[in-house]
């Protein structure tokens, strides 16, 4: 029926279709734009605004504009924010080299032609869909000190574990790696398995006829190949680890002793349990500054987008 | 018009068949020396790394089905009494359905305007098209948990506390930014004469992009509406805090109150856990292969 209308009126057309040409991208993106708006810049600038006052709900009396004295108090009287920043770049560090590893490691095996090869994927992607608070729950049943994992490896004469690896300050940091690990391998398997889909099969053929082994393959075409991805996804993943709060408030609270407390963390304590929101919105803001400055100069050493084959 | 669009049809990017390729010509040829990895090398990581991931699955649904005492590795005898337990006593049916009604909100929501805002990104060109982009790739720096407290006045001053609209409005908005761009790679990927063919057989901008484009955005819009989702099923700090009303918590702070008590019942957290992890897994499972797809054709590239 459209087709009877575009002929008996063809001039009309493309007239309706273009009718606000200028107006449309604009109006396409106006939820978006407002929403973000609204609930991301809106909110930013009164962190920032915030991190300019004493603003403290359970000293309303000292409440009012402060200046600079919160970023004074960070840089000179904080321990807590120098050594929350240690562990942070230490958590960051650790999990994104490892899951980088392993997760290319990970997507080369499932890449491969194999029996059973939609299942496995399936199967060793899974965690990527689970929660911190999941993982958590789960870890917390594994390590737990009287029916954990640990109680059936005593049992069995392998060690002896007398308190939760989560409560002993040499083994907690392992603990909490190794179940962040668990769910947070699939997220790069599954990007780097989807960037290995797009190498040319040629390419593999070609460098086999020319007598290059797998590793050369690997080194000469593969990596570069994925390059791009990486730089990307090693980026997002350490912006996220860093900012998220879920697995070690509920894994480990932070502790023992604090050793497992992030700068988010940190923040997150200073703002809703300690009432401090003056202070938390200038952690905030330092920690917002330090992440898009590491995240510049990471895109700049990295080359990001760069010549290469 | 239908004929001319039946015609197009084939030039578009096949779907979940690149994935797999053809079984054929995988053995073919000696001179495949990529493709032929001795066997072990496949199978002995694959089931170590299995292993890793499977175990801390089982010792989950272990201790949510076996009898409270029981220290038996096998899962039977089984019983429901963790669940039936978490379930009604714990509130966890309402946990469920509360996060249920957030995430296909939130999914629902997310699609929408990922869709407007990926469709302007993709077809158009415009002023402040630059800096739409870069405030949409400045806003992944934003840590959500720090800003729970400008949010939280938001919401009290539009008496939105305690409200799922509340949470809904704040799982959207953090998903977007990644939505939007995946969304803009999938549509940049439809080759943009498909759409020029319907308007020339007479149909409306907004009628050729419902009838040509949306359908071969199935396998984005899948893997963009799951991704919503899941986030919003497995978060937890906004929950947290914008709800205060036990009857309005999510599973993820449910799961939170089961770790916090004072002495944590491990059967009930177990159970817990496992009424959380079915549906995202479940979920997973089916979407897994129109995620990789989605990614290499949207995300890597775009």
């Amino acid at each position: 029926m459209a087709q009877a209308a575009a002929v008996a009126k063809p001039p009309k057309v493309p007239r309706r279709r273009s009718a606000n040409p200028r107006k449309l991208p604009y109006l396409l993106i106006a939820p978006a734009g407002l929403l973000m708006v609204g609930f991301i810049a809106y909110p930013v600038l009164s962190v920032f605004y915030y991190s300019l006052q004493n603003y403290n709900v359970t000293k309303p009396w000292r409440n009012g504009f402060a200046g600079f004295d919160n970023y004074t108090k960070i840089f000179t009287d904080d321990d807590q924010f120098w050594s929350t920043l240690g562990f942070s770049a230490q958590w960051v560090v650790t999990q994104v080299s490892l899951q980088l590893v392993l997760g290319l490691a990970l997507a080369l095996i499932v890449n491969q032609s194999f029996v059973g090869r939609g299942i496995s994927r399936a199967m060793v992607f899974s965690p990527w869909a689970v929660s911190g608070v999941l993982t958590s729950t789960i870890w917390i049943l594994l390590y737990n000190s009287s029916t954990g994992f640990s109680r059936y490896l005593a049992d069995a004469g392998i060690g002896d574990y007398g308190t939760s690896v989560l409560s002993d300050t040499g083994t907690v940091f392992w603990a909490a790696t190794v179940s962040e690990l668990w769910r947070g391998v699939p997220f790069f398997a599954i990007l780097i398995l989807a960037d290995l889909q797009s190498v040319s099969k040629e390419l593999y053929e070609a460098a086999s006829v020319d007598g290059a082994g797998r590793i050369r393959q690997f080194v000469h075409i593969t990596l570069p190949h994925l390059r791009d991805a990486i730089i990307l996804s090693t980026l997002l993943r350490a912006v996220w680890e860093f900012n998220n709060v879920d697995l070690l408030y509920t894994l480990t609270g932070g502790g023992p002793a604090g050793v497992t407390t992030t700068l988010p963390l940190y923040v997150a304590n200073t703002g809703i349990e300690g009432h401090d929101f003056g202070y938390a919105s200038a952690l905030t803001t330092v920690a917002f500054v330090i992440l898009l400055f590491c995240s510049i100069v990471y895109l700049r050493l990295s080359k990001f987008g760069g010549d290469h084959k | 018009m239908t004929a001319a669009l039946a015609e197009k049809t084939p030039a578009t990017p096949p779907p979940a068949a690149e994935v797999t390729p053809p079984a054929g010509n995988r053995r073919r040829g000696r001179e495949r020396s990529y493709d032929d990895v001795p066997r072990w090398q496949i199978y002995v990581p694959l089931g170590v790394y299995l292993l890793f991931t499977l175990i801390p699955f089982y010792w989950m649904f272990l201790f949510a089905v076996r009898p409270a005492g029981s220290t038996s590795l096998a899962p039977w005898p089984m019983t429901g009494e963790h669940f039936e337990k978490v379930w009604t006593e714990r509130s966890f049916a309402v946990f469920f359905q509360n996060s249920m009604i957030v995430g296909i909100a939130t999914l629902i929501a997310t699609t929408l305007v990922a869709l407007a805002g990926g469709y302007a990104l993709a077809r158009f060109d415009f002023k402040i098209k630059g800096a739409f982009m870069l405030a949409l790739l400045c806003s992944q720096f934003i840590p959500g948990a720090l800003m729970l407290v400008p949010l939280f006045e938001i919401f009290k001053n539009l008496q939105m506390i305690n409200s799922l609209g509340s949470v809904v409005i704040a799982e959207t908005v953090f998903q977007l930014p990644l939505s939007i761009i995946l969304i803009s790679g999938f549509i940049k990927n439809v080759p943009v004469t498909l759409e020029e063919a319907a308007w020339v057989d007479g149909c409306s901008r907004f009628r050729a992009f419902c009838a040509v484009v949306l359908p071969l955005l199935r396998p984005g819009l899948i893997a963009v509406g799951s991704f919503a989702f899941v986030h919003s099923w497995n978060h937890f700090l906004f929950a947290l805090m914008f709800l205060s009303e036990q009857d309005k918590q999510t599973i993820p702070v449910g799961l939170n109150t089961l770790i916090g008590a004072d002495s944590v019942d491990l059967g009930a957290l177990a159970a817990g856990g496992v009424i959380a992890a079915v549906p995202v897994v479940i979920i997973f499972a089916f979407i897994q292969k129109w995620l990789i797809t989605g990614f290499s054709a949207g995300a890597v590239k775009g």
